[in-house]
């Protein structure tokens, strides 16, 4: 929580620009995310959000602009170039807007894929099961466990994904992300479909991870209840542009917002 | 020289029929995102059914231009009412499922077909009349290109005008590219999805057997075998023009042909249908998009 | 089902009028227009099913005899299609309704899996092994010679289907061209026996390592492209490895390879030292060769290790990376795995077994062309694994037996072999994707780390040990 100086960010976007045949979702968009906060990207339909997240993740190239990602460590790494499984394995993980769990698998394996990217068995690991390969798999469940009981999905290690509650899939996207271990974490409108008990545990579940896992968290999300309730600072789009940016009070007062939400001009 | 134009003239009759076979999985491909490994087997029944009536209705004495035109018009009804049919068994009921799905009933399908038709039919090869009659004029053009050549590019341009005519101008073929382009706003915007995706696979199988008909009067003979490797190819046409572009499918399909048949006639024959897979590998590997085909964006 | 006859009759009790008259009254719709599909059916099929073209005569015959099967074919076929649809649709629709009240269905193993589960599992399992692998010693040595070799053929399709099955089954990678791989190994030892005198064991690594290579050099520019277009490509390779084959002068064409020698034992021959005193006490057919046991031993081997080796793989980070490959492939980078790397592993890993069936089957039948390696055996291996069950070892392997078994003993359906196969593929897919006998996920034991109590995962103050390892 100390961190919630604009002068640290985790991430600066500068100019980023996508285009698909011809139309911009992302005009010249440039945001900064601050270490150790919850920050939210707010903004109408095809506003451009959803886009800008796949190019954090590397799905998309952006045609021009920088990605930095600043670890903490004291590392600048920029994301334009890096494949997705590159960039997870940098520190940034994230969830679908429409839920892509591994729907044929259980909740615990779901997570243990999460963690490959921090496991070293190979092939020769896999087929002799020397106690290295077992000893870094047994740590993985237990850290799988330990992360699942934590966040409130404990007593369902052995459901299959697809089997799970609507809401539970919600939050079991959510624990499979952290446990990639990631510094900053993407959610992409984590609260839709929630009902609105299901959207406060939500946010409580957010703030306990922020707080628990030093980590920052960056969020799409329509719900004004969940964004106000639970971001510290806020970017508004509209597309493919930022429009505005500040505290949730701020925000709620700005102009500029009230009429790109209403529509009117 | 004479060597080749006779080799032109061969890939270009070749490239034609390819072009008509393409199209189905083009057209499939671009509205439901399958590769229908049965096609192949539908242009394979087109030609059966070719000879079948072809056969019946010569021996009720129709000859000539009536018969020609009977025997394709029963062709491409029974090879659209196929097409129809194996889309509501194999493929209908698996929207939605795993991707792998489709494509495995796909080849079940196919495998289906062509042993149906072996043990229904013969597992031998059998002597196809050619179907076309003499047409004067042409045959001053006979050192050149026999009047089979000539009639299969003929019909093949002939049915491409027509169904580009169709796709552009017609109610139903706006509705078609509007499926292919977006199947979710398509429904939305009241289109309905079924019934285009039906009317693909039955317009697909027409061609086909368009193709069957014209490569049974060319090569004389068929088998219930023809439509694995026609179909391989046609699809390779397809990718090679970048699959779901229409015109991509006729381009590709010219170019295989021509490629075949010029490593036939100046490198080896026995290695012509490798040319026709090798060609498959590259393409996929190094422009997957095709000549024609825009880059798609992965959905997330 | 065969509730709506006797309505017509009036046999069925009147009782609930309310609820039971439009569900019969629903169930003689659906009857009568299924039967409507089966005409139409019945009458796509017409041409080529009963007009059949007479090559001599240049007619047609008409068999008008067949008329009645196919019709009832087609009509009882529709009926059975329709009615299965309906059954699947409603299991689909009762699961979601049950869905979120954690009910019992939530056992991620299926009906037939639990009862597998049941019977490898627990206190059966043991003495179940024990007699199984008894029994599978022992099966050679009192089986007439045609029966061992069809014992070692199938338990090569096991092995095939196993192989594939990583592909196929675990990742999701639809590999068409799986032949070509085994047609490596078999050419492999083929050549370095006849030319060379390479003997067996020498040859079984060197054509598993030779498929392993191919494998991995295809795959590394094709495993790029996007996934159903693999497909083809590997098709296609299959194709070009067949067409090389048949036309390159060292491989002898389509003529083939004859005279591939048997796997030694020890430079012992078997057949004159040990065969008369077995026969002797009667402990083997007479007319079985000690050479053919062997093999069959082999294969067996080979099966128990390929077992193994997969079961511990699909448990490993690298088979789960596999089946998160297969599930979603966004998801599945998102987690940090390499989907290239991914894909390759289980692309060349696949290529490895067929290397390995292939050099076992060529010493198997001793003579070896390129006839034997087509598309069709592709599709087969491929049924195999459809078949059983995609991803399931138990699966793969009653899947190998269904297949290559039955119709061995039942030389009736020979003819409609491929026939069956294809209808098998495509009913499979349509009402029970996931095969005979679902892939099982592991169930692992829960232990609560703070105090080694189990249960329910409310929230509690402090973080656990392992959470935050930061």
């Amino acid at each position: 929580m100390s961190g919630m100086d604009a002068s640290d960010p985790v991430l600066v976007a500068v100019g980023v620009t996508v285009e698909f045949g011809g139309i911009r979702a992302l005009d010249g968009l440039s945001l900064e995310v601050g270490r150790g906060s919850i920050t939210a990207l707010i903004g109408p339909n095809g506003a451009g959000k959803t886009t800008f997240f796949n190019c954090l993740t590397g799905i998309y190239r952006p045609k021009s602009g920088d990605l930095f990602f600043l670890p903490g460590d004291g590392r600048t790494i920029p994301l334009t170039l890096l494949s997705p499984d590159r960039v997870t394995q940098q520190g940034i993980a994230r969830t679908f807007q429409n839920i892509r769990l591994f729907n044929n698998l259980t909740v615990l394996e779901n997570v243990l894929i999460a963690c490959h990217c921090r496991m070293k068995a190979g092939l020769l690991g896999a087929l002799l099961r020397d106690s290295r390969t077992m000893r870094e798999e047994r740590e993985m469940e237990e850290y799988s466990f330990a992360l699942l009981d934590r966040y409130g999905l404990g007593g369902q290690v052995n459901e299959l994904a697809k089997n799970l509650p609507y809401g539970e899939q919600r939050r079991l996207e959510i624990v499979r992300a952290l446990a990639t271990r990631p510094k900053l974490l993407l959610l992409d409108e984590p609260a839709a479909g929630l009902n609105d008990r299901e959207t406060e545990d939500l946010a409580g579940l957010i703030r306990l991870i922020r707080d628990e896992l030093e980590l920052s968290v960056l969020l799409i999300e329509h719900d004004m209840g969940l964004v106000m309730g639970v971001s510290e600072r806020i970017h508004v789009m509209d597309y493919g542009k930022p429009i505005a940016e500040g505290t949730p009070e701020e925000i709620q007062r700005d102009p500029e917002v009230i009429r790109a939400y209403l529509g009117e001009g | 020289m004479d060597l080749f134009l006779d080799l032109f003239i061969g890939g270009l009759t070749k490239g034609s029929v390819y072009a008509l076979i393409a199209l189905g999985y083009t057209m499939v491909y671009g509205i439901i995102s399958l590769i229908n490994f049965a096609h192949g087997e539908i242009y394979m029944i087109g030609a059966f059914t070719a000879l079948i009536a072809s056969t019946f209705l010569s021996s009720l004495g129709l000859t000539g231009w009536g018969l020609l035109l009977s025997v394709m018009a029963i062709a491409c009804l029974w090879a659209a009412m196929y097409g129809w049919t194996v889309e509501k068994i194999a493929y209908k009921p698996l929207r939605g499922s795993s991707r792998l799905a489709p494509l495995i009933s796909a080849i079940g399908m196919s495998l289906f077909l062509q042993n149906y038709v072996s043990l229904a039919q013969t597992p031998n090869f059998l002597p196809f009349p050619n179907l076309i009659p003499p047409i004067p004029p042409l045959e001053k053009l006979s050192h050149i290109a026999t009047r089979t050549q000539i009639a299969i590019v003929a019909v093949t341009a002939l049915s491409m005008g027509a169904l580009t005519l169709f796709i552009k101008k017609t109610r139903l073929g706006m509705a078609m590219r509007a499926v292919s382009q977006d199947p979710e706003m398509a429904r939305m915007s009241g289109v309905d999805t079924d019934r285009i995706i039906s009317l693909t696979f039955v317009a697909g199988s027409t061609l086909a057997a368009i193709g069957g008909v014209l490569i049974g009067c060319s090569m004389h003979q068929i088998d219930f075998f023809i439509g694995f490797l026609a179909g391989m190819k046609a699809f390779t046409a397809a990718v090679l023009g970048g699959i779901g572009s229409i015109p991509g499918a006729v381009i590709g399909a010219l170019i295989l042909g021509f490629a075949e048949s010029f490593a036939a006639g100046y490198v080896s024959s026995s290695y012509e249908d490798v040319v026709a897979f090798v060609l498959l590998i590259i393409i996929l590997t190094f422009k997957p998009d095709g000549i024609m085909g825009s880059a798609t964006t992965q959905k997330v | 089902m065969t509730g709506g006859i006797p309505n017509a009759n009036g046999g069925v009790p009147k009782t609930p009028a309310k609820s039971l008259r439009p569900r019969l009254l629903g169930l003689g719709r659906g009857l009568l227009s299924s039967s409507f599909s089966g005409l139409w059916l019945a009458l796509v099929a017409f041409p080529i099913v009963i007009m059949r073209f007479d090559a001599t005569a240049r007619s047609i015959d008409f068999l008008w005899e067949r008329l009645p099967r196919l019709v009832a074919v087609c009509v009882a076929g529709a009926i059975a299609f329709r009615f299965l649809l309906r059954h699947k649709a409603m299991g689909a629709f009762r699961e979601r309704l049950s869905l979120g009240a954690s009910s019992p269905k939530g056992d991620p193993r299926g009906r037939l899996g639990r009862l597998y589960d049941g019977l490898s599992g627990g206190r059966a399992r043991i003495p179940l092994a024990i007699a199984l692998g008894l029994l599978l010693l022992c099966l050679p040595f009192r089986s007439n010679p045609y029966s061992v070799s069809i014992y070692t053929t199938a338990l090569i399709y096991i092995t095939l289907g196993l192989g594939l099955n990583i592909v196929v089954g675990v990742s999701g990678l639809l590999n068409l061209g799986y032949v070509a791989f085994y047609a490596i190994g078999a050419y492999t030892y083929a050549l370095l026996n006849t030319h060379f005198g390479l003997g067996f064991w020498v040859c079984l690594p060197l054509g598993a390592l030779a498929a392993t290579l191919l494998g991995f050099l295809l795959g590394l520019p094709i495993l790029r492209v996007s996934g159903d277009y693999l497909a083809i490509v590997t098709l296609g390779f299959a194709e070009i490895v067949r067409l090389v084959l048949d036309n390159l002068k060292f491989t002898n064409g389509p003529r083939g390879i004859p005279h591939i020698a048997h796997p030694g034992f020890f430079g012992l021959d078997l057949d004159k030292s040990v065969k008369p005193f077995l026969v002797g006490r009667g402990l083997l057919h007479p007319n079985t060769d000690l050479d053919q046991v062997l093999l069959y031993f082999i294969v067996l081997a080979v099966v128990a290790l390929t077992v193994v080796c997969v079961h511990r793989l699909e448990n490993s980070r690298l088979g789960r990376a596999w089946l998160a490959l297969r599930e979603d492939e966004v998801a599945c980078q998102a987690m940090g795995v390499s989907r290239w790397r991914a894909k390759l592993t289980a692309f060349t890993l696949g290529s490895t077994w067929a290397g390995l069936a292939g050099v076992i089957f060529a010493s198997q039948i001793t003579f070896i062309n390129p006839k034997s390696f087509s598309f069709m055996l592709s599709v087969i291996i491929l049924s195999i694994v459809v078949l059983g069950g995609m991803g399931s070892i138990p699966g793969v392997i009653l899947g190998a037996i269904v297949l290559i078994l039955a119709p061995e003993y039942l030389r009736f359906f020979d003819d409609y072999r491929m026939l069956l196969f294809g209808l098998i593929m495509v009913l499979m897919m349509v009402f029970r994707p996931e095969g005979i006998i679902k892939a099982t996920r592991k169930v692992r034991e829960y232990k609560r780390h703070a105090d080694g109590e189990s249960g329910e995962g409310a929230p509690e103050e402090g973080a656990p040990e392992g959470a935050p390892a930061r």
